[in-house]
């Protein structure tokens, strides 16, 4: 009975922390769904062309015109924050998601067939993960060639390591409990033990990482993009922003601030709200 | 001789470890029949759970097995997986030791069962959700409708055990191994589940495997008594006889070792001195010698095998006098 004793104990601070982040939480996901909206619908907004170059109105504050100003080709910056959105989420999603799809699996076949299936596919990770990442999304990109496409198979390539981990390790602590022998002990096969009886335990505790690995991609394409390895111009993407308003930033600040805020605001809200799913999985886990 | 629904012959289970090959079974034999029921008593380590394990060939992939387990004259080293699986839980069904981790808790309980049903009987999906509900009710589950869609941490542990148990009966299977199936529960609880077990084996004409570590909750149970020591066979009789006169010293300590209500209070409980061999250090003689209080030095020398008149047989040099034992007159 140690293990209800010690839920009983952790229980009630971590309930306590649950309702003090409530609104810290609320608030993180109203802004995600905010920078989705913006990214999804920006056709459809009223907003100015983002590659509209004016200059006449070069390197403008904020005004009623312009509510984030003008940057240095006088381009409206709310504009381009917002188009801008497009490309870093959908680089950090989709290559997040595709991270957790070949991870996952890779994982859950590594943690249930053990053996030399598993030595195999963890040396792999291993080797990838002893790459300095950024050395090799460079080279990565510099030899196929600077795209959207590219940049999110690379970056979803960097960061299958860490969810494959994830997904060996919960595989592992889910395969010794006695339900997965009772299952075989049932007749049943391994593919339906893998997909009835691990993944459902496994899934949760992935996708809340991938959570927090979608903010994490988001500022690698930030990363890539200040180094002009990212999305090619004239498309705009927080990252690129950043950097054609480092040559600015004493004059007009706020061309590199904004995307800036914009992008810390969205890393934040995910790791926000990836932190708080995972509080809330933690202590099921331990009760099972 | 009738053909036996389980033979187990001289099976031994070889597990590589980092200290050397531990041998888990020692060559063990058994002989269950159709309808009857075998308890399999030993304490913790003895190798009753390899056994179970064995006999489902559900020992982990790099164990060295040999001997021959037979299910319905059919050897089931030989079988082919498909037809393994096809047998388990359709012939073979089990009954494990913890209902907190034998359930999966992420899958409602009707689901659990609703599986098992589709996979092996092939009834379609409304059928088979009917059917859950009935098993559910026949093992003692109020409300079954309303349990069938709840998980398994809403259920109290001997709720759980009872679904295990349906799940296990689902498919009425012919041979029910039931692994410490009560050891996890409150007392209260236990016998409970026992009767339920005992219900369902005589209704169902099903043969039944009890691996326990209690030599109480065989007593009136179960039709033949298996005590396992150090993956041996240790002494086999039918319960009646092993019970009015057992003849191996481990059997006396096991039974020496239930506390007695009758004892006064703070008596000091009759342990069993020292620990189980180590399996990876298998050393010549009976493997119960150093703890046996009859042991003595020929004991240490070569291990005795299994002797005895006709059903009742003993694995010892030196077996207990023909005579009731003092305390149980009755046999329980």
């Amino acid at each position: 009975m140690a293990a209800a004793e010690m839920t009983g104990v952790t229980d009630a601070p971590r309930r306590a922390r649950r309702r003090s982040l409530g609104w810290v939480f609320w608030l993180a996901v109203v802004w995600i769904g905010v920078v989705l909206f913006g990214a999804l619908a920006a056709n459809l907004l009223p907003l100015e062309d983002p590659s509209k170059i004016s200059l006449l109105a070069r390197r403008q504050g904020p005004s009623a015109l312009h509510l984030f100003g003008t940057d240095h080709l006088g381009r409206d910056v709310l504009s381009r924050v917002v188009y801008g959105s497009r490309a870093s989420l959908a680089v950090g999603l989709i290559s997040a998601f595709l991270a957790l799809l070949a991870g996952g699996t890779l994982g859950l076949l590594a943690g249930y067939f053990r053996g030399r299936l598993e030595s195999l596919t963890m040396a792999a990770m291993d080797v990838l993960l002893a790459f300095p990442p950024l050395v090799l999304a460079l080279a990565i990109i510099a030899y196929l060639g600077q795209d959207m496409v590219n940049l999110t198979l690379t970056l979803a390539l960097l960061s299958v390591p860490a969810s494959t981990r994830v997904a060996r390790a919960s595989t592992l602590a889910i395969a010794e409990r006695e339900f997965v022998v009772a299952a075989r002990a049932l007749g049943a096969s391994h593919l339906r033990v893998m997909l009835r009886e691990l993944l459902p335990n496994v899934v949760l505790p992935l996708l809340v990482y991938t959570l927090i690995l979608v903010a994490v991609l988001i500022v690698g394409e930030g990363v890539l993009s200040f180094l002009g390895l990212g999305v090619p111009p004239p498309m705009a993407s927080w990252g690129s922003m950043m950097s054609e308003g480092r040559e600015q930033l004493d004059v007009a600040p706020h061309i590199a601030f904004i995307p800036a805020i914009v992008m810390f605001l969205t890393v934040l809200s995910f790791n926000l709200v990836g932190d708080t799913l995972r509080s809330m999985t933690d202590p099921r886990r331990a009760a099972l | 001789m009738t053909l036996a629904l389980l033979e187990v012959d001289n099976l031994c289970v070889e597990l590589p470890t980092v200290r050397g090959p531990l041998r888990a079974l020692a060559g063990v034999s058994l002989r269950l029949e159709r309808g009857r029921s075998l308890g399999v008593v030993g304490e913790s380590g003895s190798g009753k759970t390899m056994l179970s394990r064995a006999i489902l060939q559900l020992l982990p992939p790099r164990a060295k097995v040999s001997g021959s387990t037979r299910f319905d004259g059919k050897t089931l080293q030989a079988l082919a997986p498909e037809a393994l699986r096809a047998l388990r839980g359709k012939e073979i069904a089990v009954v494990f030791q913890d209902p907190m981790t034998s359930l999966n808790p992420v899958l409602t309980i009707g689901s659990q069962i609703v599986e098992t049903l589709l996979e092996h009987l092939g009834l379609a999906a409304s059928a088979a959700r009917l059917r859950a509900v009935e098993l559910l009710a026949s093992v003692g589950i109020p409300e079954p409708e309303r349990r069938a869609g709840q998980y398994p941490h809403q259920l109290s542990g001997g709720m759980r055990q009872r679904v295990a148990i349906a799940i296990a009966l689902s498919c009425e299977p012919r041979l029910l191994l039931a692994d410490e199936p009560t050891t996890a529960l409150d007392v209260t609880v236990q016998a409970q589940i026992l009767d339920l077990l005992a219900r369902e084996r005589s209704r169902r004409n099903m043969a039944m495997m009890l691996i326990t570590h209690d030599l109480g909750i065989v007593a009136g149970r179960t039709d033949a008594v298996i005590v396992m020591y150090a993956g041996r066979v240790m002494e086999r009789a039918a319960t009646r006889v092993l019970f009015k006169q057992m003849r191996h010293p481990y059997t006396e300590a096991l039974l020496a070792a239930i506390p007695k209500v009758e004892d006064a209070p703070h008596t000091p409980l009759a342990a069993i001195g020292g620990t189980p061999p180590d399996p990876t250090r298998p050393a010549p003689g009976c493997p119960f010698a150093p703890r046996c209080r009859y042991g003595r030095d020929d004991c240490r020398e070569a291990m005795p095998g299994l002797a005895g008149l006709g059903d009742h047989q003993f694995a010892c040099w030196h077996p207990l006098a023909q005579r009731p034992l003092p305390w149980r007159r009755d046999g329980r």
